[in-house]
């Protein structure tokens, strides 16, 4: 999840709880499509910002194909590319997949896809983990300027933005309180 | 969080938020013990000097598999085949070590203070291995872990300290940690082996082993070092034993959770009965099995980051 900054910005609601909720059903649905059903099917949620949606999505593939489906969470700071970059080191949250990726099509969740460093580093902290079949992309959120050859196979919302927005996305376990803001930088809006 | 020591020469100069956070980031690596594939590229390309002055198997192996496991570079470097033996100074030494830029030094010394001196002479983070009857950090730290795994907490804990206080730098490590985060710390041996003043540092004193047992959460059986002399403060190693060993009789009498720690080797028979050592209150490879994932934190905490010019 990103954070807003002080100084010169705008607020704008781009998604209220009853479109996440929506989006996320759709989601469920496409990775179901796609894959045939839950068989060999695993969801792994990046920390901090995919934890909750991987968790809403299992337990809304489970009412839908009534199996339910297993899913992890990874951090993948250990597996960033900018630490040496750092001024300290950042703080490494736990990583609890307990069960194996082996032969599996592991289905990636996170809530916004910007540059795609962090996906580039889960993809290493899965393999380290074992060898899956195939990896998914599942985001909440796709805010656009890649710098890695990374595409999603399921997204929630493309939501054009200045690289100097913020994305801001609220996605709690009830679903009461979920939102996505887009915080536009006036910086950005003078440049263009 | 940023800490605010560059080098870990002993748990004294941490605060207690910095102690939970350190244990806080263990837990985070622990998993990585677990996996077929034990490896992460998270100091790829660091170098991380063992300097070993004083010989040490289990510490110096934890330490290397610690930086192994976060694919850093680990040079051993012993006394036995360094120019130390040549006459040359330890400051020389470090100094010359430090030319080959290294971005970490993991200093063990029978001298107290030498990682603190080397902290001042290299710009090197230095991690202290154990210095002397100084301090030995990371086993403090390792022991936290370890009781705060099996316990939940270390607030309100009753932890005591048994054995030869006098040469021990990690009873003065667990000391200062347990302490520091609320645990209720007694220290228990023959009176000869109880330095004066020890209670300043946070811990109260006994003499009596029998009448604390039943009260205590954990106890930390010490190693009786005869190779340091030990044997000279006691009438005989079976006297030490009568009053100040943890046998079945005894532990007979401890609360049913009572978790027993040793920071190793064990004297089987001497401050441990071997059926204490090895029954099921006995944590004593859990200490040895968190204290890589304890490194592993350790090591990714003073040995990345930029330098302070170029962040």
């Amino acid at each position: 999840m990103e954070k807003g900054r002080s100084g010169m910005s705008r607020t704008k609601k781009i998604m209220d709880a009853e479109a996440i909720r929506r989006a996320l059903f759709r989601i469920a649905h496409e990775i179901l499509e796609r894959n045939k059903g839950v068989d060999d099917l695993v969801l792994i949620g990046i920390r901090r910002g995919g934890e909750n949606i991987a968790t809403r999505l299992a337990k809304i593939i489970k009412e839908i194909e009534g199996k339910p489906v297993p899913c992890g969470f990874m951090d993948i700071t250990m597996y960033r590319d900018d630490l040496y970059h750092q001024s300290h080191q950042p703080e490494v949250h736990k990583t609890s997949v307990n069960f194996s990726v082996e032969g599996k099509v592991v289905v990636l969740v996170d809530d916004v896809l910007f540059t795609g460093r962090t996906i580039r580093a889960a993809m290493d902290a899965i393999i380290d983990l074992g060898r899956p079949r195939s990896v998914q992309l599942a985001v909440l959120i796709d805010r656009g300027h890649r710098e890695f050859p990374i595409r999603p196979d399921f997204v929630g919302r493309n939501i054009p933005t200045a690289r100097t927005d913020l994305i801001e996305v609220v996605v709690d376990p009830k679903g009461k309180e979920d939102r996505v803001d887009l915080i536009e930088s006036e910086e950005a809006k003078g440049k263009e | 969080m940023k800490l605010s020591v560059k080098s870990l020469i002993g748990l004294k100069e941490l605060s207690r938020q910095e102690i939970e956070f350190i244990l806080d980031q263990s837990a985070s690596f622990k998993e990585i013990n677990y996996r077929p594939i034990k490896k992460v590229p998270t100091l790829r390309g660091k170098t991380i000097i063992n300097l070993f002055i004083e010989p040490s198997t289990r510490t110096r192996t934890s330490f290397e598999i610690a930086g192994k496991r976060l694919s850093a570079d680990v040079i051993n470097f012993s006394a036995a085949q360094s120019s130390l033996t040549k006459g040359e100074t330890l400051s020389d030494t470090a100094r010359n070590l430090e030319a080959m830029k290294p971005d970490l030094i993991i200093v063990r010394s029978q001298s107290a203070g030498v990682p603190e001196m080397l902290s001042r002479t290299v710009s090197t983070p230095v991690i202290n291995a154990g210095d002397g009857f100084h301090e030995h950090p990371t086993q403090g730290l390792l022991d936290l872990f370890t009781v705060k795994e099996h316990k939940k907490r270390v607030s309100g804990l009753n932890l005591l300290i048994v054995g030869d206080i006098r040469h021990s730098r990690v009873a003065r490590s667990d000391i200062y940690g347990f302490s520091k985060l609320g645990a209720d710390v007694t220290v228990v041996g023959p009176a000869t082996m109880i330095p004066p003043g020890i209670e300043e540092l946070g811990c109260k004193v006994s003499y009596q082993l029998d009448p604390l047992i039943p009260e205590a959460d954990v106890i930390m059986m010490l190693r009786i070092q005869l190779e340091r002399g030990s044997g000279n403060f006691f009438p005989s190693t079976r006297e030490y034993s009568r009053f100040y060993g943890l046998n079945l009789k005894r532990l007979g009498r401890a609360k049913k959770d009572v978790l027993i720690m040793h920071p190793g080797p064990v004297n089987r028979g001497v401050e441990l009965s071997p059926e204490v050592a090895d029954s099921n209150f006995s944590v004593i490879l859990d200490q040895v099995e968190n204290g890589v994932a304890v490194r592993m934190a350790l090591l990714y905490l003073f040995c990345g980051g930029a330098d302070e010019a170029s962040a």
